[in-house]
């Protein structure tokens, strides 16, 4: 099948205006006739169905939490960017558009990323009238940081806990819907199937995870945000329970996947401490911006980090990339620790760690000031490792973070799938190869209050969609499918628990598919992968029954979904013959090892049709088009 | 990693609340757990338990988790008495097994109140804090067409004592330490943020009334002021917050 992105024509600076007026509206009176689903209360779930809410649709929303405000955007905690050039230090929405490009290194859509950049103006407004209690100048202004390689101060901040403040703004929002009676909400409800009728997208069917009920909703479109898989790895800066069901269960629907190999491995999280532990837990990057990093220079060194003199610490960033130093993007700090410390130059019990360093800045701004800014990320640092950054430099090491790939959608959101819109970071759209600091939360907010609302009017205008009820028999072979499925997990009562077949595919997956990769080591993944797979359909230990609350359950569907994931990803990587972001594959560098792209073979995205169980993905490419920006080499010299 | 009979290791005995559903009885059960990192996190010794009662054909432990750093609220428990725990501002999923001590009986609950109803064992349901925000805790703005977000400026302190009170996590373990099972400190949080805020004054009568009154509705108890929220608070929310919802509540009470 040819994926076509239905970009607009025109100059990029006009093709989204053009575009809304071209696109056909729904009259305001028939708009609450169509239903929509919207799967996810993130940023992305949150704004969509509020705002679809107001425009007059039928929204039926779910999340798998208790409460749609704990859905994982809460987590974030650096900021949002946008082009307002609030600090007049030369920002503007070009620029924006620009860095995010070239940090993506030329790996996503010009004309996406433009309408990104366009947007993110209008989202700072919205969330501003919201109440979102923004960090403010003395003035009473707008604050700004810069964040995470860009050079201008664009990030808008709420301290540390800005996706949980914008969280609660589209949580509002919603709330007021459900009051207004616009949206009926299902919370503890997991998408487990998508309904598709005719060839397009007319439902799923949930499980209400307290009872473990099956329900069938049927709607006219559905609207998928359910979020990233960075869970795959099992060790991840991620929430718990963020998975890929949703989204694997559309692609095997029909709906193609994107870019699966883009993983973004965040550079400043707390490192790994022992084998029980569930989780890595971030470190905003905004500590970067005062922070040093740094190693002993000599391996050999085991003295405390105050023991060690200026001239025998290896500043590594700052010598290398003397331009930008320690505010290099995620991909190249990343990589950066994990050379360091396969020179053997990690630091700590475990010797996968580098300081950051906070010493010189208290020095120059004084405790205070350093307090101000960063005081709650010191506090959650103590609590977790009990040592305090004040007196000795914390130790960070590079976690699975982000998911640039996802379900592939075109200019409209839309996947391949009609009727199958795709939001946040459940889509591949908007980050190329690597992405920028505090733009998930920009674009999950943008595909939500912004595009989604004009886009899906554009389709439910002109796709003459005949009524569907929950008794069609495409409901009744979807309901089946999960059954079985079900059935299956609990009759197989084996030896090994879903944790320990999830901590092993995340081994596999981080040794061969993280940060840097090899061609071996990943055909060596794709086969353990494969044989982890069937052991755990044939020894998985899931206990209880599939009609009661059953976490146990919960996790193991997820983690069915995760080695598919795991899969894919593989051979994803495998068949993308260069470096690029945050691919790093290590056959393809340039003699400063930095990421050697290829832009006659592979300057596309590289899609991927289901075939079947057992069958290997069709490799579907859309060609990436640059009219408007030059394609370098990126540097941060 | 730590090794068996290593110091940073402890045994415990737990004791813990199991329920089967919201109409079933409850009753503690006693589990004993050994060669426990203090590394570890509360949440991360009951995924060890759990492990053990899966292998051993045993219903796991259900509690609520997600983010597990604080933030989410998801998580929560009574712990020895406690809710989140003995730490101060903390939540259970950043409580520490370093805060306790070899031989422990540790006793764990869940929230207890009339308007949270046990769904399964440390698991309840808090969905009347998701109604008390449906009755007014938000802007009525639409998407679309909001001025400059620099049109209106907000003063800095304002903005700060704003965000002290926005970083409430809805948690609900105000409520589980509150002797009435008052659920002020929640809406007193919610309502402050946006009285401080030039974008919240427009409502802000309508809609300290409407959220007062859902909680009245959805029979949360009164606030006697025995400041028992503020202290087990994770988010260290201050009782001031109270005080500015009364205020607010008089007001309107006057239009
Ligand atoms: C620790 C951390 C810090 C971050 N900091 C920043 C930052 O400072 N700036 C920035 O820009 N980005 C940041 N990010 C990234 C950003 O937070 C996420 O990419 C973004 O919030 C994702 O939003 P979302 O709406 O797409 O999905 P999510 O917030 O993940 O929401 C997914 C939703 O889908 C629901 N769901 C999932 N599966 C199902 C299912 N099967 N059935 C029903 N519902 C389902 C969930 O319940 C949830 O409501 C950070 C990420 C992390 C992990
Ligand atoms: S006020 Fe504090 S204890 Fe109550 S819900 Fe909010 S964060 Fe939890
Ligand atoms: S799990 Fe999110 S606050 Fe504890």
């Amino acid at each position: 099948m040819q994926l076509d992105s239905k970009i607009p024509d025109g100059p990029l600076s006009e093709k989204w205006d053009r575009h809304r007026f071209e696109l056909k509206l729904v009259n305001p009176a028939n708009k609450r006739k169509f239903k929509i689903i919207v799967v996810g209360t993130g940023l992305a779930g949150g704004s969509a169905s509020a705002t679809l809410a107001e425009l007059g649709y039928e929204v039926m929303t779910f999340c798998i939490q208790d409460s749609p405000r704990r859905a994982h955007s809460i987590a974030a905690q650096g900021g949002i960017n946008a082009a307002k050039n609030y600090q007049n230090d030369g920002d503007s929405i070009w620029r924006l558009f620009y860095d995010t490009i070239k940090g993506g290194d030329f790996r996503s859509r010009e004309a996406n990323v433009y309408r990104l950049a366009q947007i993110s103006n209008n989202i700072i407004d919205q969330c501003v009238a919201q109440g979102i209690p923004f960090a403010r100048e003395y003035g009473g202004q707008l604050a700004n940081r810069s964040f995470g390689g860009a050079q201008v101060s664009r990030t808008f901040y709420a301290r540390g806990q800005t996706g949980q403040q914008l969280l609660l703004g589209a949580y509002g929002s919603l709330s007021r819907q459900i009051a207004a009676g616009k949206v009926r909400l299902f919370t503890r409800r997991e998408m487990l199937e998508l309904v598709v009728i005719d060839g397009k997208a007319r439902g799923i069917i949930a499980r209400n995870l307290v009872s473990g009920e099956q329900e069938k909703h049927a709607a006219d479109a559905v609207v998928l945000a359910s979020g990233g898989y960075g869970n795959a790895f099992y060790l991840s800066t991620n929430a718990m329970g963020s998975n890929i069901s949703a989204a694997i269960a559309s692609y095997r629907k029909g709906a193609s996947f994107a870019n699966p190999c883009f993983i973004q491995f965040h550079p400043t999280c707390i490192p790994v401490h022992g084998t029980y532990q569930s989780k890595l837990t971030l470190m905003s990057e905004s500590l970067r911006n005062d922070g040093r990093v740094w190693v002993p220079r000599n391996p050999e060194d085991k003295r405390p980090p105050d023991q060690i003199p200026e001239t025998e610490r290896d500043y590594y960033l700052e010598e290398k990339y003397p331009g930008f130093g320690n505010l290099v993007p995620r991909d190249v700090a990343s990589r950066s620790a994990k050379v360091q410390c396969d020179m053997g130059k990690g630091v700590g019990d475990t010797k996968l760690a580098v300081y950051l360093d906070i010493k010189d800045a208290i020095e120059r701004d004084g405790r205070d000031v350093i307090t101000e800014k960063y005081g709650n990320l010191f506090e959650m640092y103590e609590k977790i490792t009990a040592q305090n950054p004040y007196e000795t430099p914390m130790m960070i090491y590079p976690a699975v973070h982000y998911t640039m790939g996802g379900l592939w959608v075109d200019y409209n959101l839309m996947s391949a799938i009609p009727g199958l819109f795709v939001l946040g970071e459940a889509n591949f759209s908007d980050h190329g190869a690597n992405r920028l600091g505090a733009s998930a939360l920009m674009q999950g907010l943008a595909d939500g209050y912004f595009i989604i609302p004009y886009t899906i009017g554009g389709y439910l205008a002109q796709a003459s969609l005949d009524t569907v009820r929950e008794d069609h028999s495409a409901f009744n072979e979807s309901s089946l499918q999960v059954e079985t499925r079900i059935k299956k997990l609990l009759s197989i009562e084996g030896k090994r628990t879903v944790d320990d077949f999830h901590r092993e595919l995340g081994h596999i997956l981080w040794e061969n598919c993280g940060m840097t990769r090899k061609d071996k080591g990943l055909k060596k993944a794709r086969g353990l992968v494969a044989d982890l797979r069937a052991e755990f359909w044939e020894n998985v230990l899931v206990g209880g029954s599939g009609k009661e609350f059953n976490q146990s359950l919960e996790k193991a569907g997820r983690v069915a979904d995760f080695l598919d994931i795991g899969e894919l990803m593989v051979i994803d990587a495998l068949e993308r013959k260069e470096s690029c972001g945050c691919h790093f594959n290590e056959a393809f560098q340039t003699e400063e090892n930095e990421a050697l792209r290829d832009d006659e073979n592979f300057r596309h995205v590289s899609a991927w049709e289901y075939r079947g169980e057992g069958c290997d993905p069709v490799f579907q490419k859309e060609p990436l088009e640059f009219e408007n920006v030059e394609l370098t080499q990126r540097s941060y010299k | 990693m730590t090794k068996t009979g290593d110091k940073s290791c402890i045994n415990l005995k737990l004791k813990v609340w199991r329920q089967k559903g919201p109409d079933v009885k409850g009753r503690f059960e006693t589990y004993k757990t050994r060669d426990v990192s203090t590394d570890m996190s509360f949440l991360e010794m009951l995924d060890v338990v759990n492990e053990e009662m899966i292998l051993s054909g045993k219903d796991p432990i259900a509690f609520d988790h997600d983010c597990r750093e604080g933030i989410c609220g998801a998580c929560g428990a009574v712990v020895n008495g406690r809710a989140h725990g003995p730490e101060k501002g903390t939540t259970l999923c950043q409580l520490h097994m370093r805060h306790f001590s070899n031989g422990d009986t540790v006793v764990i609950e869940p929230w207890r109140s009339r308007a949270f109803k046990v769904v399964k064992d440390l698991v309840v349901d808090r969905s009347v804090f998701d109604e008390i925000i449906q009755a007014g805790g938000y802007i009525s703005v639409n998407t679309g067409g909001a001025p400059d977000g620099n049109a209106i400026p907000v003063p800095q302190a304002a903005a700060e004592k704003a965000m002290d009170a926005a970083a409430c996590i809805g948690c609900g373990a105000c409520v589980a330490a509150c002797p009435n099972a008052s659920a002020m400190l929640f809406v007193g949080a919610k309502i402050s943020q946006f009285t401080l805020l030039p974008q919240g004054l427009p409502e802000a009568k309508k809609r300290a009334l409407a959220m007062i009154g859902k909680m009245d509705e959805l029979g949360f108890g009164n606030c006697t002021n025995e400041a028992e929220c503020e202290k087990e608070c994770p988010k260290e929310i201050s009782i001031e917050n109270i005080a500015r919802m009364n205020c607010e509540f008089f007001k309107a009470g006057f239009l």
